[in-house]
């Protein structure tokens, strides 16, 4: 059995609560929500926390709540409940394809979307899905609670604008009219984390051009957005030749390392070919006249 | 992605046993459930992790980071002053006690813990005894180590070039990393058809390494008692009686002091056959403490460093003539040992039934040639279902015969079809010198083809291909050479593999069976009572099945090769045989007549042409221990024991036809459909033997597909977690369609063949069969497995790469 170095353990039940004990605990006590990233490092001893401040009963933040033109999404929602959300489903499609390609049931049931955001992961899902959904993640601190958006949220593999004294709380998607989106993973096994993965969100005009387009990668090194493969696409008309330059555009942005899991050509054409396929998808998704050879 | 599946019905219904009226009370062969299910499935299974006894301890391992490296140093002042650290034991200890170095299955040494240089990642350096799994954890980094790193072979193909460095330095007289030569059949004779040959192919076909990791990992309890000087030993082993032998010869506790208890195993493949080091540090531990030891090892400990499968480098040839007719194959395989030639398998067979690769055809010659090397990698080798190196042998030849179809632009299912061995050649002699006891080929094949709809499937294929879809149809043929063995060809370290029996009647008519082989999960509880119950008439509830314990069991060689019911379900067989017999004579003083005149029929003597003057075999037990006059020779109880040495070995085989779909954008392989024809001779358990047949195809989908453990240019293991080694689950393979004929092996007492291993020897080449047909259009004759999403991509691009 694989076992961690010794720690210490405190539960918390409000976000203030939380505050006060990573306050209290110092630069070595880490949050713990749904445990799939940590404790496994753990294990390891890859991480060594000095505390573990478990957040599990802070009940207000499982909240998923449709909220004017935003839906909240409460740090502590799991993988589970955004799967299970027929709200988030219904305004944001790719949620749902990349919530099916997260891990497994086991881990979905108590992975969070904080945690991953949190965590932070090279090849982790939510981080491409809330940049192209253009999000806004809120962080509660010692001195309040400030709400920074994606780009600056996060900052790199393992790296994020949440300090260790602070606590993210609810992520916030922006609700457009008229929009599409789409995520498609590839993995060697469900369950694996992926070898590429692409993520599209599109709003389209009344004129049938595209609106605003935005296009993201996982695992394929490419921090953000692919913004040219992006620029491409607006004031367009939906083309197939339009989605292939797109794919062009998003594969030159990518810069993905060799691994196990593939070469380097490899994971650039599946940037390629993945922004083109969530690309049809997301078109589709948002009622765009049928793009050919979907 | 869904796919509809066209599936033939399953058989699920209960077959009926005609001995019996009360179909709960089943006696002899059948579809019936498992016994030992009901514990298993309620979480009451007892593995060696649930072994708890008083005042135990808990060992940990530390384990090398490095591939090669000198042991400068090892300090171990600071994890012994740990409180909760009872002792560390290091390498220097063990050589005081002549422990440092054991004697693997291969005539080769181990070291236990490093002496002298650290020989792969993950190798035991230093052992921890502590109060708690945590504290033995937490003490390993207490342990300073001092490293001297020396270069790394890691690639086989490197291994014997001059100026490599030496692995095995240790060894007397060791100068480069080579360990054997072995060869079989006639070189001669082959390179003669071979030169005027109309048509030979050629290819470089890698197994690569890959790991049994079976879902219990190995460990070990150990329990010296310094009073009676007895060693009690828990361990999760495939082989405890010799295991047990083994250990008195090394450890010099004498045999009769020594006990080996093999409780619930959750899943062995091979994994559990040999000795590993942390056993015997659990056994040092209990002797220094006093005090009994637990050692077991975590997940990434086992895939790093316990034995491993495969790791076999071939190039494959094939001559036919232009029509088809396959005239003789050729190979030569570069073997990856690892670091210590560990490999279990039968002592004139280095590279295991290897030579086995003719396959199931009618060839006029074939010769093959191993070299087996060291390198820096863990030990092992004969592993994960592979029957002692046929699942090599069997991916070989089946490949190859595709690569052959394709060159001769003809059906691969054609080809087997024309070559396959006639069943009137049976008893067949191969060019290699085996010889295949019983088969019937065709059959089999036609069903398989049948039941899968081939040629519907080639026109579906070809309109798709129209398309630009990719579909594959991948066949696969094998023979499976298991039941290893007649004495006077194989033993294991001098030790006949061999196996006994001992059936005992109780007076009520309840049976005991005590067996040597060990089960991993294949049902031994249920099949060895129904073997019993068919010979005797006996309700298999009422026969309990003892195994997995030294002192309670009678010797024999334990389960790996799938040789459990080919060498102890005979001596079962027999020894229930035996006890008929004496029942016989029994029932004859009972009913006051002769034994001729007696006829049996499933659960009773009676008199011929009276059948109302009968004995059940249950009045017949009582008989026997009551106050019946017994006749000369005759004992009273109604008990028998059997030793069986197999005349040879048993030849199962099978058809398999696999479909997979490739997405042309990706490279991700589905495994569309899987049909299996499985003939393992007379099936006891039809239930047991599907379960089989399910567990080794999902075997066989995950080295196709995924399964690799591979390094880096350091010798970085880089398959050592869950993470990075990757076995399929449930929606990666399909739902399996099985099929089977049925042809007994004639020398066997109950003409069954074995089944453990079949699916795992033949479904590879099926699959890959397939991918390879999927990419046909990109005019590629062969890809290595893993066929992983990139790897698949890569063919496509028409510059498929060896996995190492
Ligand atoms: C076998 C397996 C396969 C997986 N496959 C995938 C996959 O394919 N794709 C994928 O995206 N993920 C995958 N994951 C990761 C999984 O989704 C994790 O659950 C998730 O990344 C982390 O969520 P968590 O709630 O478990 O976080 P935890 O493990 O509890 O925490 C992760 C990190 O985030 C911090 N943290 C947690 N919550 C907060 C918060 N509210 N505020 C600030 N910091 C916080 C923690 O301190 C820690 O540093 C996999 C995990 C496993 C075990």
């Amino acid at each position: 059995m694989q076992v961690p170095a010794p720690f210490e353990y405190a539960r918390a039940t409000s976000v203030r609560d939380v505050l006060e004990l990573l306050e209290r605990h110092g630069p070595e006590s880490h949050v713990i929500a749904g445990g799939h990233s940590l404790l496994p490092m753990m294990k390891l001893r890859l991480a060594r926390p000095e505390w573990l401040i478990d957040i599990n009963d802070v009940v207000e933040l499982r909240h998923i709540a449709e909220d004017g033109d935003v839906l909240r999404v409460g740090a502590l929602a799991r993988h589970a409940d955004l799967l299970a959300s027929e709200v988030v489903g219904r305004l944001f499609p790719l949620v749902h394809d990349a919530e099916k390609v997260i891990a497994d049931p086991v881990v979905r049931n108590r992975g969070t979307i904080g945690g991953s955001l949190g965590q932070a992961d090279p090849a982790e899902d939510l981080t491409t899905v809330c940049d192209v959904l253009r999000a806004q993640v809120v962080i509660a601190g010692p001195s309040g609670e400030r709400v920074v958006d994606m780009a600056d949220f996060h900052r790199g593999p393992y790296e994020t604008a949440c300090e260790q004294n602070e606590l993210i709380t609810e992520v916030r998607f922006p609700i457009r009219a008229r929009s599409g989106s789409a995520y498609e993973k590839v993995e060697r096994r469900v369950g694996d984390w992926a070898v590429g993965a692409a993520g599209a969100a599109l709003q389209m005009a009344d004129d049938g051009t595209i609106a605003d387009a935005a296009i993201g990668l996982t695992a394929l090194g490419l921090e953000g957005l692919a913004t040219d493969a992006a620029a491409v696409l607006v004031g367009q008309r939906p083309s197939e030749g339009l989605v292939a330059e797109a794919g062009r555009l998003a594969a030159e942005a990518s810069s993905p390392v060799e691994d196990q899991r593939g070469p380097v050509d490899y994971k650039r054409h599946l940037a390629d070919e993945l922004t083109r396929r969530v690309l049809r998808r997301a078109l589709d998704r948002a009622g765009a006249t049928a793009v050919q050879g979907g | 992605m869904t796919t509809v599946q066209e599936r033939s019905p399953m058989p699920q219904e209960r077959e009926p046993n005609p001995a019996h009226s009360d179909p709960d009370r089943p006696i002899g062969y059948g579809r019936i459930q498992r016994k030992e299910d009901p514990r298993f499935i309620r979480g009451k299974g007892r593995y060696i992790d649930d072994i708890v006894l008083p005042g135990m301890l808990h060992g940990a391992i530390l384990r090398s980071p490095m591939a090669h490296a000198r042991l400068v140093s090892i300090d171990t002042t600071e994890a012994l002053a740990h409180p909760k650290v009872h002792a560390v034991i290091t390498g220097k200890d063990l050589e005081g006690l002549n422990l440092a170095w054991a004697p693997t299955l291969s005539a080769d040494v181990q070291a236990v813990l490093a002496t002298d240089k650290v020989r792969f990642q993950g190798q035991e350096v230093a052992f921890v005894v502590a109060e708690d799994r945590y504290s033995a954890r937490d003490a390993l980094e207490l342990i300073d180590v001092e490293y001297e790193e020396l270069p790394v072979v890691i690639d086989a193909r490197r291994a014997l070039d001059p100026g490599t460095a030496v692995i095995r330095d240790d060894k007397d007289g060791q100068t480069d990393n080579h360990i054997f030569d072995w060869e079989a059949g006639d070189k001669a004779e082959t390179d003669a058809v071979f030169a005027r040959a109309d048509v030979v192919v050629s290819e470089e076909v890698i197994y690569p390494r890959v790991h049994p990791a079976p879902m219990e990992t190995c460990g070990a309890v150990a329990d010296y008692d310094p009073i009676d000087g007895k060693l009690t030993l828990y361990e999760t082993t495939q082989a405890p009686h010799a295991h047990r032998t083994l250990y008195a010869m090394v450890a010099g506790i004498p045999e009769h002091k020594i006990r080996v208890i093999a409780g619930d195993i959750g899943g062995g493949f091979g994994n559990k056959v040999g000795i590993y080091p942390g056993y015997i540090c659990a056994v040092v531990g209990s002797i220094v403490t006093g005090k009994p030891v637990k050692w077991v090892e975590d997940r990434s400990e086992n895939l790093m460093s316990t034995s491993f499968a495969r790791d076999y480098l071939m190039k494959g040839e094939v001559a036919a003539t232009t029509d088809g007719k396959i005239l003789a194959v050729r190979t030569h395989v570069l073997a990856d040992h690892g670091a210590f030639n560990a490999t279990a398998q039968p002592t004139k067979y280095p590279a295991g039934f290897f030579s086995i690769f003719t396959g199931s055809y009618d060839l006029e010659a074939a010769y093959c040639s191993v070299t087996g090397v060291y390198t820096n990698k863990a030990p092992g080798g004969v592993a994960y279902a592979c029957s002692f190196r046929v699942t090599e042998a069997v991916y070989l030849v089946e490949r190859m015969i595709d690569v052959l179809a394709r060159k001769l632009e003809m059906d691969p299912a054609e080809l087997r079809l024309k070559n396959f061995i006639k069943p009137e050649q049976f008893p067949y002699k191969n060019k290699t010198g085996w010889e295949y006891d019983s088969g019937d080929y065709e059959p089999a094949m036609r069903m398989c083809m049948e039941q899968i709809g081939y040629d519907d499937l080639r026109r579906e294929q070809a309109e798709k291909r129209a398309r630009g879809e990719l579909m594959g149809i991948g066949v696969s043929f094998f023979t499976e050479t298991v039941g290893a063995g007649p004495r006077k060809h194989m033993d294991i370290v001098g030790l006949g593999m061999n196996d006994g029996a001992e059936v005992r009647v109780h007076p009520t008519g309840k049976a005991v069976v005590r067996i040597s082989v060990q089960t991993q999960g294949q049902g031994h509880e249920t099949t060895f009572a129904q073997i019993v119950g068919e010979e005797l008439g006996i309700p298999t509830d009422d026969i309990e099945v003892v195994h997995g314990d030294t002192d309670q069991t009678p010797f024999g060689l334990g389960t790996y090769g799938s040789r459990s019911t080919p060498v102890s379900g005979a001596a079962v067989a027999l020894a229930a045989r035996k006890v008929r017999e004496k029942a016989k004579a029994i029932a004859a003083a009972m009913l006051e007549t002769r034994p001729e005149d007696l006829e049996w029929e499933k659960g009773r003597f009676f008199v011929k042409g009276d059948p109302s003057a009968a004995k059940t075999i249950a009045e017949i037990a009582l008989g026997a221990h009551g106050t019946v006059a017994l006749p000369e020779g005759i004992d009273g109880n109604l008990d028998a024991e059997v030793t069986y040495d197999p005349p040879n070995l048993t030849f199962p085989f099978g058809a398999y036809i696999c479909v997979v779909d490739v997405d042309p954008g990706t490279g991700k392989v589905k495994v569309r459909r899987f049909v299996a024809v499985d003939d393992c001779g007379t099936r006891i358990n039809p239930m047991i033997v599907e379960g089989q047949i399910h567990g080794g195809l999902a075997d066989g989908v995950g080295m196709a597909l995924m399964e690799f453990i591979g390094f880096d240019e350091q010798g970085n293991c880089l398959g050592g977690s869950f993470m990075d080694y990757l076995i399929p689950t449930a929606m990666e393979v399909p739902d399996w369609e099985t099929g089977y004929t049925v042809t007994p092996s004639p020398h066997h007492p109950i003409g069954a063949k074995g089944i453990g291993e079949s699916a795992t020897v033949g479904s590879p080449p099926a699959v890959v069969n397939a991918v390879v047909d999927a990419l046909a259009p990109f005019g590629i004759t062969h890809m290595d497995m893993p066929c992983t999403p990139a790897r698949v991509w890569e063919a496509m691009q028409g510059r498929p790469t060896p996995p190492v």
